[in-house]
């Protein structure tokens, strides 16, 4: 019996991952949900087939590694810059030269080297509530550790790596010490422990464990969208100086592509008028090319002024960001 | 007493291949299962080739003083929660007689359907601040609107993982009981001892070798678990693991972290052992049939401590997920199809090789071991105390590499690069699973081959049946409560597996939990719900029949 399973196994399960001419393997940090609608269009429109694999950026990239030049992934594809910035600096992302990306990514939102582009802006910014605090009595991420607002405020766990790019754009712009003074006063001005997501740290600002939070809109998005009279807003800090923290959703085609030209061609498409509308609107997140309108509820929050930093700076300075904060006591 | 045995069954040319002694068959077949599990943790420990100080002494100097704390607290309280849900548990509904047994018997094994990560977001989602039942409290008692109990928080997580995890003590120890019979009780009850010491002083430690094994997989799961503790925020060595690795982007550190958490689990196994192997346990095979008929208040108590322990570990939970997955309805479309066929799939898959690789390591051990053998079973169950992706990338960096030098050979010789043969497939998956999961075939199928007196055997050979005759015939049978028992365990484990099966499976090949991950990762919990209730449902088939079959 023992033969006869392992000798099934053997015939029927080693079929062998085999890349045909016209298909594109991805893998993607990015859920299923918010890519495949994508994929299928893409697939529609220029008969190239998509094959894609969805984890966490960190086992992609290992996995990637391991493969080396024998890998069938042709686009990795993460969210934030951090893991971005960590994939090219591993060395498995070949530099692309389009002018369509170029044209459609702004600089500031792509790698210097050109071996990822984003494909859509997150802006993490803060929400309050309406019935207990007052716009006016909020101006910035830093001033979130000030006395006022102790016990006041919720944050979502520095294990997240929105966090953690957030705090290392603070750290590009203010330097290590004062950004752990800022991060220490957040600590202390915490009224329950950090949460695991951005949506249960605003319900706890709706539900008045909190007042203010620090969230990626397309959560608040969401949850707006559940409950449109919920007693949340947006506040874009910072206005008065570097601007609203932002970070990307992006791609890159890898070193060892087996369809490098399809490859390109779906970021091309996807950084595309046609396509960004929906590779953004599907979660509520800024499309990158700047022709292209915003979905109607995102608009409805307003304009802002965002960091202009580019996004790279996070990943470099990510490691960096986690250590101070593991120092100030921020889990 | 491996050793002394072992020529017990002795050669027996007609049945094997020839020129080989049944001793080094069964040794042979064991240290080869060993391997397949040593090289992923292998991969792991080679980790200590290099130390990135760095990496260190910042984990040393900020977190992880209190993640040992937490991770102490953790195992300490699931070891106290998990025995005394469990213990009690299984006695009652194997032993005694008391209204609504018949029902709890199966329904109390229904919380090892629920993954640990399920039950924590909808523990989370329910009880905390923002929460349907403090908001109510609030309303109900005109409480403050600040005012607040914390459930995010060490007994917060003691409570989940307790809840989630004492079916493994309760489904063994229920095994044990069930395997011994009223004989033992009842001689000790007849020689004067009163029920409570007959339960502490016979019936207790004759099922020790089946809750032992129950509760180190509960407590591994639980020192290896990063789902339920990351939806609580609660840091634990895992944490550490998980840092280093998807923080600083350092495996090795992560890879040094594991292998600290495996040695420490593999001390405690060796000591456990050495304990145990003071003690030997058989039964006469007799199955007592009547029950202990609990009356009035003591039947009462016993049937409120059973429905408590299901309502709060399952039925509460279970409607819980019912309601969100209802709202959320919408998302069902013909793909589930798919989902489900291929978690059950895999895990029919992982389940029969792991309980096959289990029976012969238990049998090789125990009848033809000697000291490498018992070293190989060591190594072979060490994979259920690894974190579940630190075990797949193991697995995946070692069949990649095997790849990658296999390709090259043939490029070089052919001209032809035949790509990555195994590293894409299920082969690989199945690895993974076999590595993490043979821990959790081998503690049944082992503790039921422990209470199969030697003389049974004696009596197959005395009566002319040769070896493989007498496994087929004497032992498999009298196995099949175990074997049953493992492959269950597996089966379920495997279906709500979650990092590896991410990490390692074919394109296409996405199950429940890969859906269940890809909505809670986004915060999507009530979303998630619907998957959670389909994993449910597959899962609570196969516990539910199997629990029938070996009830009698």
């Amino acid at each position: 019996m023992r033969y006869l399973i392992a000798a099934v196994l053997t015939v029927t399960l080693m079929v062998p991952v085999t890349a045909s001419a016209d298909e594109v393997v991805v893998y993607s940090a990015r859920k299923e949900h918010l890519i495949k609608p994508l994929f299928d269009r893409f697939s529609n429109e220029t008969g190239v087939e998509v094959r894609y694999i969805t984890d966490k950026a960190g086992p992609l990239l290992q996995r990637l590694k391991a493969e080396g030049k024998r890998t069938p992934a042709d686009v990795l594809m993460t969210v934030d810059a951090g893991n971005l910035w960590h994939a090219a600096d591993s060395g498995v992302l070949a530099a692309v030269d389009s002018a369509v990306l170029a044209a459609n990514v702004p600089a500031n939102l792509r790698d210097p080297q050109g071996r990822w582009f984003g494909l859509s802006e997150r802006a993490r910014t803060i929400v309050y509530s309406t019935e207990r605090v007052k716009p006016a009595e909020l101006t910035s991420y830093e001033d979130l550790a000030s006395p006022a607002w102790k016990g006041r405020l919720c944050l979502r766990t520095s294990k997240k790596v929105y966090n953690q790019s957030l705090v290392a754009t603070m750290i590009a712009r203010h330097g290590e010490q004062k950004t752990e003074e800022i991060v220490r006063g957040w600590v202390a001005n915490l009224a329950a422990a950090p949460f695991s997501n951005d949506t249960k740290t605003m319900e706890a600002v709706a539900a008045g464990q909190c007042d203010v939070a620090i969230v990626n809109t397309y959560y608040f998005g969401r949850l707006q969208k559940k409950d449109p009279d919920i007693k949340l807003a947006l506040f874009w800090p910072n206005q008065d100086g570097n601007g609203v923290h932002i970070n990307v959703s992006g791609a890159g085609v890898t070193k060892h592509a087996k369809n490098p030209d399809a490859a390109r061609k779906l970021l091309e498409w996807l950084s595309s008028e046609a396509a960004q509308g929906d590779f953004a609107g599907l979660n509520m997140e800024y499309p990158v090319n700047p022709k292209v309108a915003r979905d109607p509820l995102v608009a409805s929050w307003g304009d802002f002024k965002a960091d202009a930093l580019n996004v790279n700076e996070a990943g470099r300075l990510q490691a960096d960001a986690i250590r101070l904060m593991d120092r100030a006591g921020y889990r | 007493m491996p050793g002394s045995l072992s020529s017990a069954l002795g050669p027996d040319p007609s049945t094997l291949a020839a020129g080989r002694s049944p001793d080094r068959f069964w040794r042979w077949a064991a240290r080869l299962l060993a391997i397949s599990v040593l090289i992923p943790l292998g991969v792991i420990i080679g980790s200590w080739l290099a130390v990135d100080a760095a990496t260190w002494s910042h984990l040393g100097s900020t977190i992880l003083p209190q993640l040992l704390r937490n991770t102490a607290w953790l195992i300490g309280g699931v070891a106290l929660g998990t025995l005394l849900l469990g213990v009690p548990l299984a006695w009652l509904t194997s032993m005694c007689e008391f209204p609504g047994r018949r029902v709890l018997d199966w329904a109390l094994m229904l919380p090892f359907a629920l993954p640990a990560y399920v039950l924590a977001f909808v523990f989370v989602g329910v009880m905390d601040f923002s929460g349907p039942v403090q908001g109510l409290l609030r309303d109900l008692l005109g409480l403050p609107p600040a005012w607040s109990f914390e459930v995010r928080n060490t007994l917060g997580v003691i409570v989940v993982m307790t809840l989630v995890l004492y079916p493994y003590v309760y489904m063994l120890a229920r095994v044990s009981f069930l395997g011994q019979g009223r004989s033992a009780y009842e001689a000790a009850r007849s020689l004067g001892l009163g029920p409570w010491a007959a339960f502490y002083r016979v019936s207790l430690p004759m099922a020790r070798p089946g809750i032992i094994a129950g509760l180190s997989l509960a407590l591994m799961e639980a020192l290896a678990d990063f789902g339920a503790v990351a939806v609580f925020n609660y840091d634990t060595f895992t944490t550490a693991i998980y840092k280093s690795w998807f923080g600083f982007f350092d495996l090795q550190s992560a890879a040094q972290l594991a292998s600290i958490l495996l040695t420490i689990v593999l001390i405690a196994l060796v000591v456990e052992r050495r304990y145990r192997a003071r003690a030997r346990f058989t039964d006469d095979g007799r199955n007592g049939q009547r029950r202990i008929r609990l009356r009035g208040r003591q039947a009462w108590a016993a049937s409120a401590f059973g429905w408590l322990v299901f309502a709060l570990a399952f039925a509460a939970p279970a409607y819980q997920l019912g309601v969100w997955a209802w709202a959320s309805l919408d998302d069902l479309d013909m793909r589930y199809l798919d989902l489900l066929v291929h978690t059950a799939s895999l895990g029919v898959m992982a389940g029969v090789l792991t309980v096959v690789a289990a029976f012969v390591l238990a049998f090789a051990n125990r009848y033809h071991g000697d000291r490498s053998t018992a070293f190989a079973v060591r190594i072979g169950t060490l994979g259920y105390a690894l974190p579940g992706s630190v075990l797949a990338v193991g697995v995946m960096l070692s069949l990649t590499w095997i790849d990658n030098r296999v390709a090259d050979a043939i490029e070089a010789l052919f001209g032809v690069d035949i790509g990555l043969v195994l590293s894409g497939t299920v082969i690989a998956l199945l690895m993974a699973y076999f590595a993490r999961f043979l821990a959790v075939a081998y503690g049944p199928v082992d503790s039921s081959l422990e209470r199969i007196s030697p003389s049974i055997r004696d009596a197959a050979r005395s009566l002319g049946a040769g070896q493989w005759e007498t496994v087929r015939r004497v032992y498999l049978p009298m196995l099949r409560p175990g074997l049953l028992t493992a492959g269950l365990l597996v089966l379920v484990d495997v279906m709500k597996e979650m990092p590896a099966t991410l990490l390692l499976r074919p394109f296409g090949w996405d199950t429940l939990a890969v859906r269940i991950y890809e909505l809670t990762s986004e915060g999507e919990w009530e979303r998630a719900a619907l998957p959670a209730v389909a994993l449910l449902v597959v899962g609570l088939l196969p516990v539910i029949l199997l629990v029938r079959r070996s009830a009698r």
